[in-house]
């Protein structure tokens, strides 16, 4: 659908930080969201769409909530960075896209940087304050 | 350890492509193998504990969690199983469905490891992707015949991972017929990029070996087996479900968390694609039978790198069975039939797009589950994978380790090995010396 954005949060409510896509994305009441907990079935649901925003959790070694943005459209994803419990993650689905020619036009990932997964743990509060900024910012500029 | 001065260890720590973690060490002195280890390390997953004290009812939702590739193996195997405990027999439509859901996931499972997992080792590419950049037309096919399987799980499951709309008995809601009228276009056109896969796929260069398997799959009397039948091989074994435990054993190998299976007296056997084919071939359907004749598959296929050609042709045998099914579909006026549990023992096994999936149930009078067994295809075909690596090996051992390596990882796909499943278990190890 044209002229407003897709907002898609990936993540798993149980896993921590994992959560931080997720919480992004159903914080965001006036954008078209969609939270999922893997990347099966997200070329399916950016099919058709003109701008994608995606937000998952990341892990390269910075500091917990350390938001970076990616302009998807033009630059490749790191591999290994967007972790995933199964071997086809976020970077993965997107350089097939671009291999297969179906990344919408404009697409935006952030990465929330996340230290701890653990199994049963909330989101720490570096997330959580992380994740009430990139709402606040999404949602000012049209999210 | 003092290093022998023509000692040669390959290590491939991390098994790409392939489901779930798992290794592979091979020692070499000189041109002979002196280690040869296939190990599992993903921890073991206690499934069948954790079914203990579950009702019976719910085995096939447990066990579907094991996979979230062949979810509905899962379910189908442990509904057989506490079926037969409860003396129950499903009606003729009850059981299409289950063979059309099922249908659903070998089209999944085989497009995903033909166009993902196994085509890039045949052309020389390391990933799907990669694959992808040169070959987008075909990716793009694959990756719409493993969206048409899930969509087929979706619509008869609820959902395509894990599926929640079957039961033991049946399933909690049937179909309309609009609603599988709706899946035919999508079928029709998969039926045809399934022959052009056959077609694509049969001209990959193959690797020349063959291996003389004790083949192990099920058999039907009325058609190519998939959610039903006896087991059978081509040494003779010719046994109900129910005699699994009398002919098969399981054994603990200290390298792996998995346990092995084997067949009693003899060892190692083979199940998957290459010996359903091979020991139903008499049942293909029509267009998988012609396409297999133009691909030069003959009535048995013995080497297991044809075993892409092979998922091919099941491809072709999914849809046209798929399309039957739909054609005669008549919705039934219950979606599943009672079953009570009673104090007894069940025994349920199908084919998983991996091979034979075998579960194993006692219950007791209240419906509670007091033991369980499951063994995957993988745990299955573990020894035969080490059979095949070391029959392999010979007159390549000769290869630099980048060469090697890549055809070792090419021959352990051939089984399309699902650790995940299998610990209830993959990372390859080469070791030179």
């Amino acid at each position: 659908m044209a002229g407003r954005r897709l907002v898609i949060g990936i993540g798993n409510r149980d896993r921590g930080d994992d959560a931080a896509g997720l919480l992004v994305a159903e914080r965001l009441t006036s954008a078209r969201t969609s939270l999922r907990s893997d990347c099966a079935d997200l070329m399916e649901l950016w099919e058709g769409e003109d701008e994608v925003v995606v937000v998952d959790a990341m892990r390269t070694g910075r500091p917990a909530g350390t938001v970076t943005r990616i302009d998807a459209a033009r630059t490749s994803l790191p591999a290994g960075q967007f972790g995933s419990t199964h071997s086809f993650g976020l970077a993965e689905t997107v350089e097939l896209a671009r291999a297969l020619g179906t990344l919408p036009e404009r697409l935006v990932i952030y990465g929330i940087e996340g230290t701890d997964f653990t199994v049963g743990a909330p989101p720490s509060p570096a997330v959580t304050t992380a994740v009430s900024r990139l709402v606040r910012d999404l949602a000012s500029d049209g999210g | 350890m003092t290093a022998l001065h023509n000692e040669r260890n390959l290590d491939v720590e991390y098994l790409a492509r392939v489901e779930g973690e798992g290794a592979l060490h091979l020692t070499l002195v000189g041109d002979e193998i002196t280690d040869l280890r296939f190990k599992i390390f993903e921890p073991p997953r206690f499934f069948e504990a954790l079914l203990r004290g579950r009702r019976f009812s719910e085995a096939p939702d447990i066990t579907a969690r094991i996979c979230g590739i062949c979810p509905i193996a899962y379910q189908t195997s442990s509904c057989n199983a506490m079926e037969q405990a409860a003396g129950v027999e499903l009606p003729p439509t009850l059981r299409a469905l289950r063979r059309l859901i099922y249908c659903g996931e070998w089209i999944e499972s085989h497009g995903l490891h033909i166009y993902f997992l196994h085509a890039p080792d045949f052309l020389g590419y390391e990933s799907g992707i990669a694959l992808a950049k040169d070959f987008p037309d075909r990716v793009g096919a694959g990756l719409r015949l493993k969206k048409i399987g899930n969509h087929l799980m979706t619509v008869l499951g609820g959902r395509e991972i894990h599926p929640i709309n079957t039961r033991v008995g049946g399933f909690y809601r049937a179909p309309t017929r609009p609603e599988l009228d709706a899946l035919v276009p999508d079928l029709e056109w998969g039926l045809g990029a399934a022959i052009d896969t056959v077609r694509w796929v049969s001209g990959f260069p193959m690797p020349e070996f063959s291996r003389d398997y004790e083949y192990v799959a099920m058999r039907h009397p009325d058609r190519y087996a998939i959610e039903e039948g006896r087991i059978i091989s081509n040494r003779g074994m010719d046994i109900d479900v129910s005699e699994w435990t009398d002919v098969f054993e399981e054994e603990h190998v200290e390298r792996s968390n998995a346990l092995h299976a084997r067949i009693k007296d003899r060892g190692a056997y083979h199940v998957g694609p290459m010996a359903r084919y091979s020991l139903n071939h008499d049942q293909l359907t029509p267009l998988a039978r012609e396409e297999a004749d133009r691909a030069g598959l003959g009535p048995v296929c013995t080497n297991p790198f044809q075993s892409i050609v092979v998922r091919a042709v099941e491809l072709v045998l999914a849809f046209e069975e798929t399309l039957r099914i739909i054609g005669e579909y008549q919705r039934p006026a219950q979606p599943s039939v009672v079953v009570e549990p009673r104090s007894s023992s069940g025994h349920g096994a199908s084919e998983a797009p991996r091979g034979l999936l075998y579960h194993r149930y006692s219950v007791d009078e209240n419906g509670l589950i007091t033991d369980a067994q499951i063994v995957p295809p993988t745990s299955q075909n573990q020894l035969s994978i080490e059979d095949d690596l070391r029959a392999f090996l010979h007159g390549r051992t000769s290869l630099p380790d980048l060469e090697l390596r890549w055809q070792l990882e090419q021959a352990i796909r051939n089984y399309d090995p699902c650790i995940s499943c299998a610990t209830h278990f993959l990372d390859l190890t080469v070791e030179r010396h």
